[in-house]
């Protein structure tokens, strides 16, 4: 599974960076990005969905695939 | 309100029939009923419409609140408060910046002048005011002592957003009843003719002014002193901009707020179970407030169409006023499970309550830390209480929504 956040869709609720800091970080600005290569190891999973089913714009997306 | 006297500016509110076609946000009986409306008109009139205010719709839909929100092209936030003030025609030429930057600004000055102030709200600068936060909610708490009975919302909620946000702007945290009063002028007194809400205006510029110029005198590491130094395309911010993002930071960072955590305080006080859930597993704090933060969301934004268009296939002119309310996008049932109720740890939660698009509130990230250590710290104290009077508790008028008298009585402290 690998996470991404959309930039473009972004606006800094910062949901993802509080339920998955572990994933995500936020910049100086407060916009969200994966950390490293977005690859969720397994222990992390439910985290990386529940940071995308709280994300208000829907700027993260996943892949089951590596 | 601390009380309900009639001010000058307090407009006489007419009585509203018919909610379809005549509703009135500003309306006692709209916050009161809020949760009723909103259902009925969602089942009914999805997009209401009133000639009050010089004409306003209400969307409660969260896919057409959703649409507007990004649509900046058929909709200018020059309009953010829906009141009796004259509506700009010339809006190309004021707008984009309007008269509290960015939240009244337009793209393209919308962006540069709101990246002026994200950094000074990141998640990282706002969490070092946790400890200050939580020492002045225990100052509260320490205030109100073994009373067994008092107002959470006069005694507790409405002093925390204020002193925390005069201090990081850098005013005097006596003026704090000053500030409310400001905030029910901008907020509450929207039914009344402008020109009776003009003298508090000019006051409030005035008053901001003398500050703005203290700061340049005695330059200080606060955020009047942080607007002064900042720049936009190389150049100092105007003055009217330092003052009119002075007021956007003023008005918002306290009703709003104050609003929040009233909320989730009066569903802790009528909702045992919740209660004693948090208290045996705090773990359950930040679904917990992320629920509150939908189910209560306290602010409706609001628009002004610049280019005639339609929601949801009804059209809106130029001109027309837009209320755009957030938490009825939040009780949809068309996207989210059991919206009118309360499940403290919801899963899925992609509540609106701090908006959608460009426009995300800026201070989101001081809101929650604000909303939650404020939620901590009261359970620690008073880990049961209930509320004392349930018919004595009042709701504030306009666009942000919470309780402004909320009698609780202390069943156990901690």
């Amino acid at each position: 599974m690998r996470v991404r956040v959309i930039a473009e869709k972004c606006q800094g609720h910062n949901r993802c960076f509080a339920l998955a800091p572990e994933l995500f970080d936020v910049d100086d600005l407060g916009n969200a990005h994966a950390i490293g290569d977005g690859v969720v190891p397994a222990h992390l999973v439910e985290k990386a969905k529940l940071a995308v089913a709280n994300c208000p714009e829907f700027a993260i997306t996943y892949t089951e695939t590596m | 309100m601390t009380d309900t006297a009639q001010r000058p500016h307090d407009p006489i509110v007419r009585a509203v029939d018919d909610w379809q076609t005549d509703f009135d946000h500003a309306h006692p009986s709209y916050n009161e009923n809020i949760y009723e409306i909103w259902d009925d008109l969602r089942e009914t009139c999805p997009v209401a419409h009133s000639d009050r205010y010089g004409g306003v719709w209400l969307p409660v839909r969260h896919a057409d609140i959703s649409a507007i929100a990004y649509d900046t092209e058929h909709f200018s936030s020059e309009v953010v408060v829906v009141s009796n003030a004259p509506r700009n025609d010339n809006v190309e030429s004021q707008a984009p910046v309007g008269g509290a930057p960015p939240i009244t600004s337009d793209p393209p000055f919308h962006h540069d002048a709101r990246r002026v102030l994200l950094p000074a709200f990141s998640p990282k600068v706002i969490d070092q005011w946790e400890p200050e936060i939580r020492r002045l909610c225990r100052e509260l708490l320490d205030k109100i002592g073994d009373a067994p009975t008092f107002d959470a919302a006069i005694e507790y909620a409405q002093h925390i957003p204020v002193n925390v946000i005069a201090r990081m702007i850098g005013l005097p945290l006596e003026d704090s009843d000053y500030f409310r009063e400001t905030v029910h002028l901008v907020l509450e007194a929207v039914g009344a003719e402008f020109g009776a809400r003009k003298d508090g205006f000019q006051k409030l510029d005035a008053y901001l002014s003398k500050h703005v110029q203290d700061h340049i005198d005695n330059p200080r590491d606060d955020l009047i002193g942080f607007l002064l130094n900042a720049k936009i395309y190389d150049q100092p911010l105007s003055p009217s901009h330092v003052t009119g993002t002075i007021v956007l930071l003023l008005v918002a960072g306290i009703d709003t707020t104050w609003s929040a955590i009233g909320s989730a305080i009066w569903h802790l006080a009528g909702h045992a179970d919740d209660r004693h859930r948090l208290v045996a597993d705090p773990s359950l704090m930040p679904m917990a407030i992320e629920e509150f933060l939908r189910a209560y969301a306290p602010v409706t934004m609001a628009r002004m169409v610049i280019k005639d268009t339609e929601i949801n296939g009804c059209p809106v002119k130029r001109l027309d006023a837009v209320l755009l309310p957030f938490p009825a996008a939040n009780r949809d049932p068309e996207v989210f499970d059991d919206a009118d109720e309360v499940h403290i740890d919801r899963q899925v939660n992609r509540h609106a309550a701090f908006g959608l698009g460009i426009h995300r509130c800026l201070g989101s990230n001081l809101a929650r830390l604000e909303l939650r250590v404020a939620v901590e710290e009261f359970l620690a104290r008073f880990p049961d209480f209930e509320l004392a009077d349930a018919d004595a508790v009042t709701w504030s008028l306009g666009q942000v929504r919470g309780p402004r008298k909320l009698p609780v009585r202390i069943v156990q402290r901690g």
